[in-house]
């Protein structure tokens, strides 16, 4: 199967591993990404006022140059896959704003591609019981708690492809791969987001929330499928061992790294040295992991 | 077909023997009109029926009721048709044929003497739906909390269930399910089980209709941040009055669900599915402000260390006495009432997390309760859409009643000869369920005295 790709910025730049992990194991379950030979920034946040169509124009842009390459079209950034998926349905209910938008990008575009996150594309399309059945490597004994974030969720009758309360897609896929996904009641809840500039305590406060919670549903390492909550829940616990005395750091996974690992690729460039939370430890104890892990 | 009014049949049938349709039986009944009662449980009784005590007076629901449901149960001009469902309603005022359909109860009535002796023996516990399907720990569960003919594959809903007859519930019967066990036909006495029974169908001629489908709670599964019902010891507001009831499957002790310990903090949950025109239901449900507050303090009655706290948008407590009520949950009982909703209930160890916000004094709010009380919108009975539909009788987008006109014609609807009752027009609590059916009953007498005035027909109709 063959789907048209926008990596977005994070994976084209701090996210190059996660990127590189996600069209190896894509490709590795038959999943073709074809990049937009053209794409430009998906406007990073869905505009917070109603009438400001100017913001709408660079995802516009992006849906014009997937509609030009095929019907649908996928992302791996949880964020562009919100903003371009609300931008693509506000297109499609408001033929007013439409002409506005199409005159301002010269286009003539009136939401006709389909817009899928690839955590809902590997689950519908490709199926988590062929993953399973191309899985060399079962992560057998990995306990993992899977986190969503809010951006494949909220406002679920925009974005949602799974429960916005219960979500269960990145747990079944951690299943399939033959992890142990350990369910905790906080996997939808705020990583912090922005405020991890404006008021980092803040940020750390929630992150310490979500983490704690999963490591006492037993989880030894947490994966997610949003780039933003994997900075964050990363990142902050590089300071958590000052604010909360005897909190145990774990490694936070994108999900495409556990993927490429449970398919039997070569995971070396998966973006480990990126890491606050030194993942291949982690790896190591559970024998999937040979090479050095001082490369920080 | 009736050709004038002096024809018309002064039967009336009553759909729903809660309290509001009980009223307007009896009102109609003592008048000396034969009034036709159908409800699909296998006695009378309705919710209230599984209330612990009222608000404001904490009455006990069932004591003040029984005098009700057995002059319902003995009363010459009232036929009862329990365990039964309207299957076809056709004709026009003055003429209305009603086909209804009775579910086999496996148990012939007529022979049965409501000794117990069936549930008693019946060797298979079953989740209660009376009970909301509480499932305490094995500790509670022993017979010394069962009561009389319940909790059991062949049961009847209370000790005090009118009629006093039980019925087989072949989901859980050993005997349905694995072809073995007959029990309770070995026990009993008169020989009144009956494997083979059939579904009976009777046809009633009525000329008028009252409605008293009365509610059901928006499902806890349908509110996903409080649980989505997966959580013991978060419970619906029903569910903690049979907790608190003495008929309850506790006796009346308040234990928590998941390990029946006893809870020490209790978090009340207003507005759940209720006022969420987003998610849920936009309307208000009117009596939960005020149950919560007397659920609050009978805790506190029985629980004197514990603490209560009620969450709530804002109380609305119109009645006479309801705001003296809460004020005395407030001073008296200590119950802490925090204005704000709460965003999510989870479970963490032992406890119930409560998230709420406080919007006083604007700051978040984190309650590591035993056990949490939701208040669900009321919803309409199930079946009452497919009821409009067969009648021709409207009603509104979330399938309540549409009155046909709602100041002055409540209880009326836009079908002539078909009134209404109690709380399926919307949310009521018990005193306007009541006043509803004798409003009901007094529009269906005027209307049989009307039909008399031209040619005496006496009180008793043609059958």
């Amino acid at each position: 199967m063959q789907v048209s790709y926008f990596p977005g910025c994070t994976l084209n730049t701090t996210g190059k591993g996660f990127d590189r992990a996600v069209r190896a194991s894509a490709a590795a379950v038959g999943l073709e990404l074809v990049e937009l030979p053209e794409w430009n920034c998906c406007g990073a946040t869905y505009p917070l006022i109603i009438d400001n169509m100017l913001e709408l124009a660079a995802p516009a842009h992006v849906l014009v140059s997937a509609r030009d390459q095929g019907s649908m079209v996928t992302t791996a950034c949880t964020t562009c896959y919100n903003v371009l998926k609300r931008t693509n349905g506000f297109i499609r209910e408001h033929p007013e704003e439409r002409e506005r938008i199409n005159a301002f990008i010269e286009a003539e575009y009136s939401g006709e591609v389909e817009v899928k996150d690839i955590l809902h594309l590997l689950r519908d399309d490709v199926g988590f019981e062929a993953i399973q059945g191309k899985v060399q490597k079962p992560l057998q004994g990995l306990q993992v708690a899977a986190y969503y974030g809010c951006m494949v969720l909220r406002p679920p009758a925009e974005v949602a492809y799974d429960d916005p309360d219960h979500p269960e897609s990145l747990d079944k896929l951690m299943a399939a791969l033959g992890a142990t996904p350990a369910d905790f009641p906080h996997k939808n809840e705020c990583c912090g987001a922005y405020l991890a500039v404006a008021a980092p305590e803040v940020t750390q406060e929630m992150v310490h929330t979500i983490l704690q919670s999963a490591q006492t549903a037993g989880a030894e390492a947490v994966v997610t499928n949003c780039p933003l909550c994997q900075f964050n829940l990363d990142k902050q616990q590089a300071e958590m061992r000052r604010s909360h005395a005897g909190y145990v750091p774990i490694p936070v996974f994108y999900f495409s790294q556990l993927m490429g690992l449970a398919l039997g690729l070569d995971i070396e460039s998966y973006g480990w040295e990126r890491h606050y939370v030194d993942a291949r430890p982690l790896l190591g104890k559970h024998g999937w992991w040979n090479g050095r892990t001082d490369g920080h | 077909m009736a050709t004038s009014e002096n024809n018309y049949n002064k039967r009336v049938l009553i759909v729903g023997a809660g309290i509001a349709g009980m009223q307007a039986a009896l009102d109609i009944a003592n008048s000396g009109y034969q009034v036709v009662l159908v409800d699909r449980l296998p006695s009378v009784g309705g919710h209230m029926h599984q209330l612990g005590e009222t608000f404001p007076t904490l009455d006990c629901a069932q004591c003040i009721m029984t005098p009700r449901t057995v002059d319902v149960g003995r009363h010459e001009k009232i036929k009862l048709h329990v365990y039964s469902e309207i299957e076809e309603i056709t004709g026009d005022m003055g003429d209305f044929r009603v086909r209804i359909r009775r579910k086999p109860a496996y148990v012939n009535w007529d022979l049965c003497t409501a000794c117990g002796a069936c549930s008693e023996k019946c060797p298979q516990s079953i989740p209660v739906a009376f009970d909301r399907y509480l499932e305490m720990p094995k500790v509670l569960a022993s017979g010394k909390v069962r009561h009389e003919g319940t909790g059991k594959a062949i049961y009847t809903l209370s000790p005090q269930a009118v009629p006093k007859k039980p019925v087989i519930d072949v989901e859980y019967c050993t005997w349905f399910q694995k072809g073995k066990c007959r029990l309770c036909e070995k026990v009993c006495p008169v020989g009144a089980i009956d494997y083979e029974q059939q579904p009976a169908w009777f046809e009633e001629r009525v000329g008028a209709v009252i409605l008293a489908t009365g509610y059901e709670l928006y499902p806890l599964q349908k509110l996903g941040e409080y649980g989505g019902g997966e959580v013991p010891d978060v419970i619906d507001a029903l569910a903690m009055e049979r907790l608190l009831g003495a008929s309850g499957p506790t006796a009346g002790v308040v234990r928590r669900p998941s390990d029946g310990k006893e809870p020490m903090e209790v978090v009340w949950i207003q507005c759940a599915g209720s006022r969420d025109p987003e998610l849920a239901m936009p309307y208000c449900s009117k009596i939960c402000c005020m149950y919560s507050a007397k659920q609050a303090m009978l805790y506190k009655h029985k629980v004197h260390d514990g603490q209560a706290y009620v969450f709530y948008i804002d109380i609305r407590s119109a009645g006479k006495r309801y705001e003296e009520f809460i004020q005395r949950a407030m001073e008296e009982d200590r119950v802490l009432f925090v204005r704000g909703k709460v965003s999510k209930v989870f479970r963490e160890g032992e406890k119930v997390i409560v998230w709420g916000v406080d919007t006083l004094t604007g700051l978040p709010v984190e309650i590591a309760a035993d056990l949490a009380v939701i208040s669900p919108a009321m919803i309409p009975s199930e079946g009452t859409r497919e009821l409009a539909r067969m009648l021709g009788v409207e009603s509104d987008e979330f399938g309540w009643w549409t009155e046909a006109e709602s100041n002055l014609a409540p209880l009326e609807t836009s079908r002539p000869g078909v009134f209404l009752a109690g709380a399926g027009t919307g949310p009521k609590d018990i005193p306007e369920a009541v006043s509803q059916g004798s409003g009901a009953a007094g529009k269906v007498l005027s209307l049989f005295g009307r039909w008399g005035a031209s040619a005496d027909q006496g009180t008793e109709p043609a059958e």
